[in-house]
């Protein structure tokens, strides 16, 4: 294990072939059907949560990881809570 | 039959003015009617790589808006007499270019030359779609460098679909030129091998145009490294790839230029 990390240390160009093949799965929209597919998810699930709550764009934390076989898209909203809101109105 | 070449990468600086240049006097040395024709509108560099710099009265602009006659603005190359230069506008941008008036010089470009080869811009924006346009074969100069292999992917996919050929529904004809390959980095793992550009990319290999100072030194003195030195190691890389363009079979080889034992200790050190 220590011999294989120290090799691969050494070389970086199989790294790079791998990373380029897992980017351009995603470029070419073979993972996932169309070319930037979590990108389009993002947008449609914000859009969604902003039709119930108002959302501060700035507030939004976006996590993405494109794997060769999973991706994972991470988004947190902070939705106001209803008290919050009650307070505001009044205010 | 005429062929219209596309010399494209995305990415800039990974040679594609060079590799235009270099296949274009190779393939006039094998005896075609070759015009190298510069799209690369605002920034043109060809004729300074041709060592045409001097000579340039008219433009591609100029024909295209019809200010001057075609064989005005050809500048016939001084060492070969059947490759010409058609350069571009230094001034101007590249929205004076019309789809049309391109399609139309290229006509009449056909009817003088057998190859027309077409210096891309880089980028993705209109000189580049322009210059890909009304291509018949595509050659794709990329570095064994991620980014360039990314942006050759993306590059690819504009070839088979923003062309004329694609939206005929025919098969654009794309090859690969592996550029300022290093095979003993290769070796060492330190840099994309062939076979992984090639596996990536997936398209045929064209040819593989090793790292070498012979390229500088030829555009130093504005001269195609073809011409400059034709037993150099890039020169002999650029002409086997001028001869697969043409149909013939060659075998690829990656030329290295011989040195001997003091040159290889010595000649290393700046690397």
């Amino acid at each position: 294990m220590s011999l294989m990390s120290l090799f691969s240390r050494r070389t970086s160009a199989p790294v790079a072939r791998e990373r380029l093949q897992i980017l351009l799965a995603h470029e070419r929209g073979i993972v996932g059907g169309q070319p930037d597919l979590v990108a389009v998810l993002r947008e449609e699930i914000l859009a969604v949560v902003a039709r119930h709550v108002q959302v501060e764009r700035d507030s939004v934390q976006i996590r993405m990881d494109r794997g060769d076989s999973i991706s994972t898209l991470e988004i947190e909203v902070e939705v106001p809570t209803p008290k919050a809101e009650r307070v505001g109105a009044r205010a | 039959m005429a062929k219209i070449v596309v010399v494209t990468s995305g990415k800039g600086g990974v040679g594609k003015t060079t590799s235009t240049a270099a296949l274009g006097a190779a393939l006039a040395q094998g005896g075609s009617r070759v015009v190298v024709v510069d799209f690369d509108v605002g920034l043109r560099n060809l004729d300074l790589v041709m060592g045409a710099e001097r000579r340039v009265v008219y433009d591609l602009i100029n024909v295209v808006q019809g200010d001057a006659k075609l064989p005005q603005a050809l500048i016939r190359d001084k060492r070969l007499d059947n490759l010409s230069l058609l350069p571009a506008s230094q001034t101007r941008d590249k929205d004076a270019l019309s789809e049309a008036g391109v399609a139309r010089v290229l006509e009449e470009l056909r009817e003088k030359f057998d190859w027309i080869l077409c210096d891309s811009p880089a980028g993705i924006e209109r000189g580049a779609t322009l210059a890909m346009r009304h291509a018949d074969v595509a050659v794709v100069v990329t570095n064994p460098e991620v980014s360039s292999v990314r942006d050759s992917d993306r590059i690819i996919g504009l070839l088979d679909s923003k062309t004329e050929k694609a939206e005929r529904g025919e098969r654009m004809d794309k090859h690969l030129l592996l550029t300022r390959y290093d095979p003993a980095r290769a070796e060492r793992g330190e840099m994309l091998r062939v076979d992984d550009v090639l596996e990536i990319l997936s398209i045929p290999l064209l040819g593989i145009i090793p790292e070498s100072e012979e390229v500088l030194r030829a555009s130093n003195v504005g001269s195609p490294v073809t011409l400059n030195n034709p037993v150099s190691a890039p020169a002999r890389a650029y002409a086997d790839a001028a001869r697969r363009l043409k149909g013939e079979a060659v075998e690829m080889l990656i030329p290295s230029d011989r040195r001997g034992l003091l040159g290889k200790l010595f000649g290393r050190r700046a690397a």
